[in-house]
């Protein structure tokens, strides 16, 4: 967003709002949750991924956790989900910290970040597997109890809501890193991290914070998920296709970009639904989700390799915010 | 409890299964060490060549897994070359975040390719001699095992060999010291770079091979293997293929013992773990280069 985007915020949050009222379906609400879901995790992705360049393979340990810690404390503790919610989000800036201090401090960059933040969600995906706090592969159950003091809606329109309300924060939060000078730091150490350093920016520091931040929103995550769901197993919350759907939606917007997020989130889910269709519409094919999931990766790749400013780098620079080296 | 006789039997154990763990490690450093990729396609491609080994195997051709090991080897090898040719290379020169973005991608077409081809469900291949238990001491070690341990150990070696001797494997030891200087002695660069993520695809090959009469494969199967294979090359040491010898008789070790002492579930944290603390104390492990 630049200083001309203040008229195209409002109209695209309007435009956000509205949709519900527009299209009434479940159907619809329900695809237009899953997006603005999609886009949120993406954006605490970009956040870490995007705007400081710590490209994670396994953000899920950022979700996994929120979503176990909020689980336990409402099921097994008999907390109301609401008051655990701001406790799966500061479990998530816990374990973005640790993970932060401790690769950082270790000096990890680049692919080494990467393989190590997958080998953190590997490790909660054990542990939940294991530890009998968790109920292990069976994964924790919650009652259905729909009252809005519980965190339970039965109008899918809630919870679309809270999706849309977490992506505008997800959003502000990334413009003010356009705007701020923690994001310029960020947008240092992103793009020559030593230089950064020489000119006097604790670069660690920096880093840790990013990320801490980074995980105590994707934790916020954790919770509406298990609230939607009222289910959460080790797979879902620590699985890696979550962290690859992340990394995509961050990296097919445009990594480091505001926007970014929402609009690959929206191009992944159209791209998916279209390409399911048309497997549906071949004869021959039983199951044509694994088909848009291949898109995906071929997508991933395509982005990596022809557009590395993503999607928002089509529309120049002056709609990108940040442009990425 | 864990007797003396349990340890020395998860010991030995964890040592048959690191044979094939070397195997598929040695692949992936030598990926690395010339073309310096890392290559997150790994698992997933050892599990195509599984799957191609139980197709050899079935019917109407009926062919076992161990006489199927040098067609398995030459197919991985012509795939790897031509699959270096025709994307990677285009896409290796960049920042090494991207080439495994890269790879990340082309791995996800693999599952699930194969999820969309040969559906999510389990394979598993008969051989005659799967059952076959061989006493070593107090332990008890199926046949497929050992002949898996002792075949992976010869295929190193004769890849050690190959590294050291041949003009092809010096060519490729030049290129991964010094590239430019390599490129200026005559070096058709391009060529030996494929070539070598030929030879650690052919790697996986030969590892599908010796895996398939006591293992399984599914869409999957490859995810298990890239933590551990990871985890290896960096416990050895980034390109260093003492480091995957060792490293993967280690990491099979590790892997056993903390199954016996911490339960099936929770002893795969073990390989994590122990990539973490590497990763965290000793990013160049035991035999690496300063990065």
């Amino acid at each position: 967003m630049t200083r001309g985007g203040l008229p195209f915020a409002v109209a695209g949050g309007a435009a956000l709002i509205a949709y519900p009222w527009a299209f009434t379906s479940n159907y619809a609400i329900n695809v237009g949750f899953l997006v603005l879901f999609a886009a949120y995790l993406g954006q605490t992705w970009n956040i870490a991924g995007g705007f400081a360049g710590q490209t994670s393979f396994g953000h899920v340990v950022f979700f996994g956790t929120g979503a176990y810690v909020s689980a336990i404390l409402h099921v097994t503790y008999g907390v109301n989900p609401w008051l655990a919610w701001p406790f799966a989000a500061l479990a998530g800036a816990f374990v973005g910290w640790l993970v932060g201090a401790l690769s950082y401090r270790a000096g990890l960059k680049g692919s080494y970040f990467a393989l190590i933040t997958l080998a953190f969600a590997e490790t909660g995906r054990i542990l939940a597997n294991s530890l009998p706090i968790t109920r292990g592969g069976l994964g924790i159950l919650v009652q259905a109890d729909p009252r809005a003091a519980n965190f339970q809606f039965r109008d899918p329109i809630w919870f679309y809501y809270v999706a849309l309300a977490l992506c505008g924060l997800a959003t502000f939060v990334a413009w003010r890193l356009t705007r701020t000078r923690f994001g310029a730091r960020l947008a240092a150490i992103r793009e020559n991290e030593d230089a950064a350093q020489a000119l006097g920016i604790d670069t660690f520091r920096e880093k840790v914070k990013c990320l801490t931040l980074s995980g105590a929103l994707c934790a916020a995550g954790g919770t509406v998920y298990v609230q939607k769901y009222l289910y959460i197993d080790p797979w879902i919350a620590f699985g890696v296709d979550k962290s690859v759907e992340m990394l995509l939606v961050g990296l097919i917007g445009g990594a480091g970009t505001v926007l970014g997020p929402l609009i690959g989130a929206g191009v992944l889910h159209l791209v998916g639904e279209v390409t399911r269709d048309l497997g549906n519409m071949l004869p021959w094919v039983t199951n044509a989700q694994p088909l848009s999931i291949i898109v995906y990766g071929a997508v991933l790749i395509a982005i990596v390799a022809w557009l590395p400013d993503g999607l928002m780098g089509l529309f120049g620079r002056r709609y990108s915010g940040e442009r990425r080296a | 409890m864990l007797t003396p006789e349990i340890l020395f039997a998860g010991l030995i154990n964890g040592l048959m299964a690191g044979g094939i763990y070397v195997l598929v490690a040695v692949g992936l450093t030598l990926i690395y060490g010339v073309l310096h990729i890392i290559n997150f396609a790994h698992g997933s491609l050892l599990m195509l060549a599984m799957y191609a080994v139980f197709f050899l195997w079935r019917k109407p051709l009926g062919l076992d897994p161990y006489i199927a090991l040098p067609v398995v080897t030459a197919g991985a090898f012509a795939a790897g070359y031509l699959l270096y040719r025709a994307l990677i290379g285009h896409f290796s020169h960049g920042k090494d975040e991207n080439t495994l973005l890269i790879t990340l991608g082309l791995s996800i077409i693999i599952d699930n390719a194969s999820l969309f081809f040969f559906t999510g469900d389990t394979q598993t291949i008969d051989v005659p001699y799967a059952g076959h238990m061989i006493s070593l001491g107090p332990a008890f070690v199926a046949l497929p095992k050992i002949v898996s341990f002792v075949a992976a150990l010869i295929v190193c070696l004769l890849l050690g060999l190959f590294m050291t001797r041949s003009d092809t494997g010096k060519a490729i030891r030049a290129v991964a010291r010094e590239r430019q200087g390599a490129r200026l002695v005559g070096i058709d660069v391009e060529r030996v770079m494929a070539i070598s993520y030929g030879i650690g695809i052919a790697c996986l090959g030969a590892a599908a091979c010796l895996l398939m009469p006591t293992f399984y494969v599914s869409p999957t199967s490859g995810h298990a293997f890239v933590l551990i294979a990871f985890t290896i090359v960096v416990l050895g040491g980034m390109g260093s293929f003492k480091g995957a010898l060792f490293g993967g008789l280690i990491i099979g070790v590790v892997e056993s013992i903390c199954g016996l002492w911490l339960g099936e579930q929770l002893g795969q944290i073990g390989i994590p773990l122990v990539f973490i603390l590497i990763l965290l104390l000793r990013p160049t492990g035991l035999f690496g280069a300063a990065r």
